[in-house]
């Protein structure tokens, strides 16, 4: 799941209303919710017959409305209105497509599962997405293996499970049931500005004594070598640290946290990785970044005062508006610690994101379910690409697009990958979690706490977690 | 009578029951709640954030009412009759109809727009408001909001700000009704204005204060909109300017609406136990005037 942070001028006239609505209301509000959306049982099957139409497998009516709700973040509303929407429209020409666009997912859509009233098609992303472990153990999602045995849009011969990149549809499983579609191939690392670097002659480093060799250069030229947001972007920084602990413990680093087993965080990868990345907190980092946003730091990115910055593949085009001319996107990955590595250092954070869901209460879940087929398609997912600038996780997707220098550096970095792609769930599953490493994180690389205390804490997090049986558990295989 | 009745007990009674039932329960939100028992107040009283939440609503239960309180009176007794006294009447010092009017601004902007104001204000780099004006006398620039020992003092700070004006007001318009005879007679006997103010405004003003003094701790009970827009991470830097409702909203949003509505059911308690306290030591003879 990617976790986009709010658009620019996060706070909206929208956001303000909902906030301001919320103030003071949360006793009242929680009864109120009780009042209506105690009860009711819900199941998560279609109840349609598959029709052998490879035009029409779900057997769409034709004139029964369609409503989606899609999340107003880094890939922006544009690519449904645009491309998806009329290509629905195009195959049900009767049937009315109802489009919103919030940029707080939870605040504005979860009441409506509360009330059993839920969108038949969801875009459950960004900071505040509903939580999906919460989603699926009360049964509130469509399992979408409908949608995967179904012919795909282009080549009836192919089901649309033969089209995407292997491990996508795992990527959206919680609790053995196939649930979410992951639409976008996030690839993470950490981002700079290609010009700036060849002017300057200097090149991304591999290893850690290099980051720190080429961090001293930088500092040297006046330039916070090494930056992000506290305020609402702590998630990156946390990545990299995983991302680095997982270079140089291997994969079941991050299998291990997932699930969480007793004292994975206490293994000398993640020491090692929380010690390197506090070092550079400690020396090249700007303290007052602690209490900026992702928007404000990406600012003074863009005006060369900050060298490099982490963030996932979509931060290109989320910047898109605000990125100077000579700004050329380039990404590298998270420096190698060195000897006895079990990942070498092309190894890549990679995994489908960008959630969508299908209530099972929608009235219209095969209208959903064709959505999705098409936004699955070549065409669905070739637009995306092109407009977005992000790579999607059909096969061949961004066949024929020119990429963004940004999106084609992420690209090259996942081939030249190969099998090195892991990637880490904890967070997502477990909004406690989440909440715990991102503070965890921001005390650590603003030097409130050590390595020590990160662990410890973060660890009893887990430990609490896992013992708390009304929280539903998710396993990595 | 019974129809009012009956929206009450609907809309606010029930509600608050069905709030203590769902504190019993592992309710997701979305299904058929489960009863858990006790689990849910449990897991409160170990969980060292609701810990740091109800201190930090305490601190603001002391500080919010207080700082308010002592500068709103300053204000309104400058306002009324601070001045020098015109042919025997005391006055307000100059200007103080635009003073009223200046001092209740604040109160006309919404919290969430007062908390966006002062990220500006509150800005760790020098590009903050605060932090240009310290670095024109060559201070470095403060973290106001992520340094953990001022964070929540600046939150409480900001809340003073925006209170204060409706106080001055309030207060204003008890210092009005305080008949101006008493005032005659006092500077007769050569009272000084800070002996006017002990000796005459303070006790004739009681029952405003008190008002004021229940309406504000309530306040600090709530804190919720400031906490979550302007606070760092909402509620942070970790945790050290969190409070009982923002805690409330993130159990909320994670889904766990049984704990939350545990964590609200706390909530109820405390302030209905600190309105009552209130209530009952503030208590003092009404002056019949």
């Amino acid at each position: 799941m990617s976790k986009t942070p709010d658009l620019p001028g996060e706070v909206s006239r929208r956001t303000v209303i909902t906030r301001a609505a919320a103030i003071g209301a949360a006793i009242p509000a929680a009864g109120l919710l009780g009042a209506c959306a105690g009860g009711g049982s819900s199941d998560s099957g279609t109840d349609s017959k598959t029709s052998n139409d490879p035009k029409n497998p779900f057997g769409v009516k034709d004139g029964d409305p369609l409503e989606v709700v899609i999340f107003n973040g880094g890939y922006g509303e544009k690519y449904a209105k645009d491309i998806h929407e009329p290509m629905y429209k195009a195959a049900f020409p009767k049937s009315e497509i109802k489009h919103s666009a919030p940029t707080e997912i939870s605040t504005t859509i979860q009441p409506r599962f509360a009330g059993g009233n839920p969108p038949d098609f969801l875009n459950n992303s960004g900071a505040k997405a509903i939580d999906i472990g919460s989603l699926v153990g009360d049964g509130q999602l469509l399992t979408l293996d409908k949608l995967w045995a179904a012919p795909s849009y282009d080549d009836p011969k192919k089901t649309v499970k033969d089209t995407l990149i292997p491990g996508t549809i795992e990527s959206g499983e919680f609790d053995g049931k196939s649930v979410q579609l992951n639409y976008v191939f996030t690839v993470y690392g950490i981002w700079y500005n290609a010009n700036l670097f060849s002017k300057n002659s200097w090149v991304a480093p591999k290893t850690w004594d290099e980051t720190t060799a080429l961090f001293d250069k930088i500092k040297a030229a006046g330039i916070t070598p090494y930056a992000y947001a506290g305020a609402n972007a702590s998630y990156y920084q946390f990545e990299v640290i995983l991302s680095n602990a997982a270079k140089i413990g291997g994969a079941d680093v991050l299998k291990n946290i997932d699930n969480l087993e007793d004292g994975a965080w206490q293994v000398p990868a993640i020491k090692d990785a929380l010690d390197f990345w506090a070092g550079i907190g400690a020396k090249y980092m700007d303290k007052s970044h602690e209490g900026l946003k992702h928007t404000e730091v990406q600012l003074q990115q863009n005006q060369g005062k900050v060298a490099f910055y982490p963030s996932g593949s979509w931060l290109e085009n989320e910047q898109a508006k605000e990125t100077p001319a000579d700004f050329k996107y380039a990404m590298t990955l998270v420096p190698s610690k060195g000897s006895g590595d079990k990942i070498p250092f092309t190894g890549i954070h990679a995994t489908a994101g960008e959630p969508y869901v299908i209530p099972a209460k929608a009235k219209n879940p095969n209208g959903a379910l064709e959505y999705m087929r098409i936004m699955l398609s070549k065409k669905g997912a070739n637009e995306f690409v092109k407009l977005n600038g992000s790579l999607t996780s059909v096969i061949g997707s961004s066949d024929g697009a020119t990429l963004t220098p940004g999106t084609a550096s992420a690209k090259t970095a996942l081939d030249a990958a190969g099998k090195d792609v892991f990637t880490f769930h904890v967070n997502d599953w477990y909004a406690d979690m989440n909440t715990e490493m991102k503070a965890a994180t921001n005390a650590l690389m603003f030097g409130h706490q050590n390595t020590a205390q990160f662990i410890e804490r973060v660890q009893k997090a887990a430990d609490k977690l896992k013992k708390d049986s009304s929280i539903k558990k998710n396993k990595v295989k | 009578m019974t129809a009012p009745v009956i929206l009450y007990v609907f809309f606010v009674i029930l509600p608050y029951v069905e709030a203590f039932y769902y504190s019993f329960t592992s309710w997701h939100g979305f299904q058929k709640a489960e009863w858990v028992g006790i689990d849910n107040y449990k897991k409160m009283f170990d969980d060292d954030t609701f810990w740091k939440a109800v201190t930090h609503n305490g601190i603001i239960l002391l500080l919010l009412p207080l700082a308010t309180l002592i500068i709103a009176l300053f204000f309104a007794f400058l306002l009324n009759v601070g001045g020098k006294a015109k042919a025997g009447v005391s006055q307000g010092v100059r200007g103080s109809k635009f003073y009223r009017l200046v001092f209740f601004f604040p109160q006309l902007l919404a919290v969430p727009i007062v908390a966006v104001l002062f990220q500006s204000v509150y800005r760790p780099d020098k590009s903050g408001v605060l932090n240009g004006i310290l670095g024109f006398f060559g201070v470095k620039p403060v973290g106001w909001l992520i340094e953990p020992n001022i964070a929540l003092l600046m939150l409480i700070a900001v809340m003073v700000w925006q209170a204060i004006g409706f106080y001055v007001v309030l207060f204003s318009a008890g210092m009005s009704s305080i008949p101006a005879e008493i005032y005659e007679a006092a500077e007769l006997d050569g009272a000084t204005p800070a002996t006017t103010f002990r000796r005459i405004t303070l006790p004739l003003l009681w029952g405003n204060i008190q008002t004021a003094w229940v309406y504000l701790g309530v306040a600090a009970f709530d804190a919720f909109a400031i906490v979550d827009v302007l606070s760092n991470n909402q509620g942070g830097p970790d945790f050290s300017t969190t409070v009982l409702s923002e805690e409330i909203y993130k159990a909320t949003l994670a889904g766990k609406y049984g704990y939350a509505t545990t964590l609200g059911v706390a909530l109820f308690f405390l302030t209905a136990t600190f309105a009552v306290i209130a209530f009952t030591t503030t208590k003092r003879e009404t002056i019949e005037y």
